[in-house]
């Protein structure tokens, strides 16, 4: 019996460049297919909604983490279980507010950027990476929390750093999704 | 086999999975009069035969009662929910996200807690990977049966020595 943090027999890896090149080709058609820099990221955001939804099961299964018991112990366990299973970084978390309900994810290396030196002229509003704030939302959708995920700051913007924000908005009901008798 | 069904519940309480597999047990009655000609031994809280064959009685088989009084004890069981009946026992895992895996089996199998894991591990590979099945629909995954299957086989071979396997 195959313990839970134990891959797969038949698990190959694959090369990190395809999965980065892959990602590039995805935003380049996209950037093609849409003029506005806001639907580029719309569609991102929603994609990576759809990847969230399905990876947080691959996540829980895998990782065994418990029901967590705050909002900080999630971003702990975003940030140090899950960045770490799917991209191999470790992002730094900081709390924004005194609510205790913002935070923020410092990313120190992002391999999808790689190899992309700046946005193009006339995609200065690009989040190049927003796919990753959708799988966040979506992620965090299905454990029943709603959340805002988006780009504060971006290297690739000129900023410092890379800081991805969630805001955790509210306890999604679970009993909306009883049948009603 | 030892495990009888397993089902997958979605968030909204709908069935979009089952798999049922009864197949008979072979249990054999004998009367016997002292001195036994099998030789018994304690294995694993079991009362298992460790030498000696008659009428369909082989070594491996488990001791379930004598006159007629069971012989196995209490059984602990570290699941999440758990029902117990005289016939089999029900096992129910409820993941963080909603979904919950139901699994039937014999009340001496061993190893649910660990198969529960399992599935959940198959499921978030062969159903949710598949680009093509939406979430909390039905589970028509042909990876994913042969998969579960596969684990039911490793779970019973790992999990008991059940009378006549």
């Amino acid at each position: 019996m195959s313990r839970p943090a134990q891959r797969r027999p038949e698990y190959h890896k694959i090369n990190r460049d395809l999965f980065v090149l892959t990602y590039g080709a995805l935003v380049a058609q996209l950037c093609k297919d849409y003029e506005k820099d806001e639907d580029v990221n719309q569609y991102l955001d929603k994609m990576g909604y759809g990847i969230g939804t399905r990876l947080v099961e691959d996540f829980l299964a895998r990782s065994c983490v418990g029901r967590c018991h705050s909002y900080s112990e999630i971003a702990d366990i975003i940030a140090q279980v899950a960045f770490k299973m799917y991209l191999g970084i470790t992002p730094s978390v900081t709390c924004n507010n005194s609510s205790r309900n913002e935070f923020s994810l410092i990313l120190d290396k992002n391999p999808l950027v790689e190899f992309v030196e700046e946005l193009p002229a006339g995609r200065s509003s690009l989040c190049y990476c927003n796919l990753l704030c959708g799988i966040i939302r979506g992620a965090l959708e299905m454990v029943h929390l709603a959340a805002d995920v988006t780009f504060l700051q971006d290297r690739l913007k000129g900023d410092s750093v890379t800081e991805i924000g969630i805001t955790f908005l509210k306890k999604l009901d679970e009993k909306k999704y009883r049948r009603k008798k | 086999m030892a495990i009888f069904s397993v089902y997958v519940v979605n968030k909204a309480g709908g069935l979009i999975y089952q798999l049922d597999s009864y197949a008979p047990r072979s249990e054999a009655e004998k009367t016997f009069s002292y001195p036994l000609d099998l030789l018994l031994k304690l294995h694993d809280e079991r009362v298992l035969v460790a030498f000696g064959q008659r009428d369909g009685i082989r070594v491996g088989h488990a001791v379930l009662a004598i006159n007629g009084i069971d012989v196995n004890g209490k059984y602990t069981a570290d699941g999440k929910e758990m029902l117990e009946t005289d016939t089999f026992k029900l096992h129910c895992f409820q993941t963080l996200t909603g979904i919950k895996f139901v699994v039937l089996a014999d009340p001496r199998q061993a190893g649910i807690d660990s198969l529960l894991r399992k599935i959940y591990e198959i499921y978030s590979d062969y159903a949710l990977k598949n680009p093509f099945y939406s979430l909390e629909m039905p589970i028509r995954c042909e990876l994913f049966d042969q998969n579960l299957k596969l684990a039911l086989e490793v779970a019973e071979k790992a999990g008991t020595f059940g009378p006549g396997s």
